[in-house]
């Protein structure tokens, strides 16, 4: 019964989004107060249906009510609660409608912070956002619908793939979608001023908060799955350039440029076109991710299954919603006046650059994705792109931008001074060289680029805590006023110092692994010991254990260093009985920011075990350098100038709004 | 300069940087990118020795010899030819005999295929798409088990 409710709920929620996108657009045409406010409405109640069947689908998992089909294919009654709960969202039809669940969600947020905005803009932005969930809510009910039932009921599940019972699970996807689907708003904005034909600095401002927050949390959602897979898979990779993966890279790129760009419209009113522009790209990317990631043309370990009609489908939503927002795009950008006027040199000129780099990055992984899919479709031959393709194209195309980044904050609005900013990234730079030439000294014999690797990351790090120093004042004027000036920065300064740290702590994690990390196969017997990182492995022995729904066998190591014991480490490979599947438990010791790492390979039939183990140095750094990227957004979000249609209390806004005009 | 010679110069040096990124991706191409065969390819037209490839089928049933170390040989088959596959290094978890593979790699002049990757990215209903899909198109029945779901 409760289960037809969520169902039902669910048509319920169809229904009130076809509302909330037609009516408002109505009432816009005909300038109809009325209609226009049916709106937020709309998307309170559409928010509230979906979050009540999406309950009612965690409920089934949770007292494994097998007699769901979805339930029975993904489950297991002796799963561990946790993965009962994140199993929801771990198969095709419960992802989607998480999908459709952070849709309203945003809608109902814009409806909700939304009270500033003027009235035919939060209409059209509402009227966008249903039209979006209305193609959504109709894909999973005529496609992947989660709540059909099985008679007889069988008595046990099929459990969930063992490679998703992981707590990644339980945070990898809510926080990717958050991403993916918040820059839906972002593209609801564009068209919204594209069907309005206006478009102003205003625009912008409203725009930016949603764009960051989607921003960090893709960012967020990004590096989760790279540390999921880096953990769990046991190859000790942490990118593999898997279409999967650009799927969701892509969107990354396009919406830091879009963050950017935002940035120039909001000051100087220029870049209008563009930012609209990238805007609609930056969520078709993301619903092209989805599609990819999706409709099972690509076979991997998030395509769950695959069925020809559901691809069509998202092809066709993807068809209707980029198509039409380019054409309308195409109809209307002449519409929109184009303003401020800047000299090549300048914060506007960086931002260009930026943006030009950042684009042409997107559009080389999207190249890369899709020709081997193209190829195949139009003659039939099967061909990879692999790794060494986007690590020689991205990796040249980020060359220029990394080392342009610490420029930017510096150079002044309409005309900057190139030598200036040169001269006082001096010492940013020299501690690039430094730190870099201090690494060669203690590491000698690594590929030179890894220096220089080295030295970016540095710089950019110095470079931008430059740009507070040179802000602040520090040495220029007395220490207090210093210090009230440096407390008393815009958060957006914070935000942006942050985020470029965040991208040089990451440089220097990538750069280091990948120049120094050491990897061992060799096949061990109880007492062998193995070298890596300055540590010694000693090989103990294996063990068999039993998990709730798993048998493992685990091999443990100790860890010694200049011959006094450390720590040891457990490494394990899993045979998960209902699905009849292996996977690998890697072992894995954290010190400071590198890690050792050790997977077990096969039995051999002399009573040996083939052992991998991993040294892999700062590691860490490329992840801790995305939480900074997010920390980043986060600040900037904070900012009071940003406050106007961020979430915020309509009383403290109005003066803001005032100083703002 | 004037404006007017600012701006070409602007929009000269984005195109400039365009037309750089495409070569780059083109050059990328020519040098990265791997095709697909079967074995049953490869006995009509031969790879020459050093050439990427990513080479698919099933792994044969009882041709898995461990070597010293790590070294692994198998063979992979399409029912219509085998080539033997030479790998140094710690199979995937779900790789097993008579199960689809695909091994990324080159031959070396011995005519043996070195293969750097491994692949079996499958459960027990599934296994890669490359694979499953050439091997109907070559009639090859493929049991209940290894169907794609």
């Amino acid at each position: 019964m409760i289960i037809e409710l969520g169902h039902y709920a669910l048509i319920l929620a169809l229904a009130t989004v076809i509302i909330q996108a037609v009516l408002p657009l109505i009432g816009t045409i005909r300038n109809d107060r009325a209609l226009m406010a049916v709106a937020p409405a709309a998307a309170f109640a559409g928010f509230l249906l979906v979050l009540f069947s999406f309950s009612v689908l965690t409920f089934a998992y949770v007292v494994s009510d097998f007699s769901v089909a979805n339930v029975w294919e993904n489950s297991h009654s002796l799963k561990p609660m946790i993965y009962k709960i994140s199993g929801v969202w771990g198969n095709h039809e419960g992802s989607m409608l998480l999908w459709l669940l952070i849709l309203v969600f945003f809608s109902a947020l814009v409806a909700s912070f939304g009270a500033n905005l003027p009235e035919r803009l939060r209409a059209n932005v509402l009227a966008v956002q249903g039209l979006i969930s209305t193609a959504f809510a109709l894909f999973i009910l005529l496609t992947s619908n989660p709540f059909i039932r099985l008679s007889p009921a069988p008595a046990e599940g099929q459990d969930l793939n063992p490679v998703l019972q992981d707590i990644g699970l339980a945070i990898h996807p809510p926080l990717l979608y958050l991403g993916y689907v918040g820059f839906s708003v972002c593209f609801s904005f564009a068209i919204a001023a594209l069907i309005d034909g206006r478009i102003d600095a205003a625009w912008a401002r409203w725009v930016r908060p949603w764009a960051l927050t989607a921003w960090s949390f893709l960012t967020a959602g990004i590096a989760m799955g790279s540390y999921w897979a880096y953990y769990e898979l046991g190859w000790g990779g942490w990118w593999f350039w898997d279409p999967v993966e650009n799927a969701s890279f892509i969107p990354w790129l396009a919406g830091t440029a879009l963050l950017h760009s935002a940035l120039v419209m909001e000051k100087r009113e220029a870049l209008k076109i563009w930012t609209v522009l990238l805007a609609i790209l930056t969520f078709s990317m993301s619903l092209l991710g989805t599609f990819l990631v999706r409709s099972g043309v690509l076979t991997s370990v998030h395509a769950f299954a695959t069925d020809p009609t559901r691809g069509v489908f998202i092809l066709a939503i993807l068809v209707f919603f980029i198509g039409g927002a380019l054409s309308l795009f195409a109809f209307r950008a002449a519409t929109l006046k184009a303003g401020g006027l800047f000299a090549p040199i300048s914060r506007e000129g960086s931002l260009v650059l930026n943006n030009l780099i950042l684009t042409t990055a997107a559009a080389t992984v999207l190249t890369g994705t899709l020709y081997p899919l193209v190829l195949e479709a139009l003659t039939g031959e099967k061909i990879s792109v692999g790794p060494p393709f986007f690590n020689l194209t991205f990796g040249l195309l980020m060359l220029p931008l990394l080392l342009a980044v610490p420029f930017g904050p510096l150079l002044a609005w309409k005309r900057g001074d190139m030598l200036a900013a040169g001269q006082r990234l001096f010492a940013a730079a020299a501690i690039g060289l430094v730190v870099a030439a201090a690494v060669m000294y203690a590491h000698s014999g690594g590929p030179v680029l890894a220096y220089f690797g080295v030295a970016i990351g540095f710089y950019m790090i110095a470079g931008a805590v430059t740009d507070l120093w040179l802000r602040a004042g520090i040495g220029k004027v007395a220490g207090n006023v210093a210090f009230r000036r440096f407390v008393g920065l815009p958060g957006s300064a914070f935000g942006t110092a942050l985020a470029h740290i965040g991208v040089g702590v990451t440089v220097i994690g990538i750069v280091a692994v990948t120049a120094f990390e050491t990897e061992h196969v060799v096949e061990m017997k109880p007492g062998m010991q193995v070298e890596a990182g300055g540590f010694t492995l000693t090989f103990d022995g294996m063990r068999r254990g039993q998990g709730p729904n798993y048998s493992e066998e685990s091999g443990h190591f100790t860890v010694a260093r200049g011959g006094t014991v450390v720590t040891d480490i457990w490494s394990s490979k899993r045979f998960y009985t209902a699905r009849r599947m292996p996977t690998t438990e890697a072992g894995i010791r954290t010190f400071w920011f590198s890690q050792l790492y050790v997977s077990l390979g096969d039995a051999m039939a002399d009573g040996g075990i083939v052992v991998r183990v991993w040294w892999k140095p700062m590691i860490l750094c490329i992840w801790i350098g995305t939480l900074i990227m997010m920390a980043g957004g986060a600040v900037s979000l904070f900012d009071r100038r940003l406050r106007v249609g961020a979430p915020q209390k309509a009383r403290k806004v109005k003066p803001a709004l005032e100083a703002a005009e | 300069m004037t404006r007017k010679q600012k701006r070409l110069a602007v929009i000269g040096g984005g195109v400039a940087f365009l037309v750089a990124a495409v070569l780059l991706v083109m050059f990328a191409f020519s040098q990265s990118i791997a095709y697909f065969y079967v074995p049953g390819d490869l006995a009509k037209a031969s790879v020459p020795p050093g050439t990427r490839i990513r080479l698919g089928g099933l792994v044969e049933d009882g041709t898995v010899k461990r070597g010293e170390g790590s070294t692994v040989t198998f063979t992979v088959t399409d029912t219509l030819a085998t080539v033997p596959v030479t790998y140094t290094g710690i199979l995937p978890d779900l790789f097993r005999e008579g199960q689809g593979v695909v091994a990324e790699g080159a031959f070396g002049t011995d005519g043996l295929f070195v293969a750097d990757t491994v692949l079996a990215k499958h459960d027990e209903t599934y296994m890669p798409k490359d694979v499953a899909d050439r091997l109907k198109a070559q009639g090859v029945e493929l049991s209940g088990k290894e169907t794609i779901k």
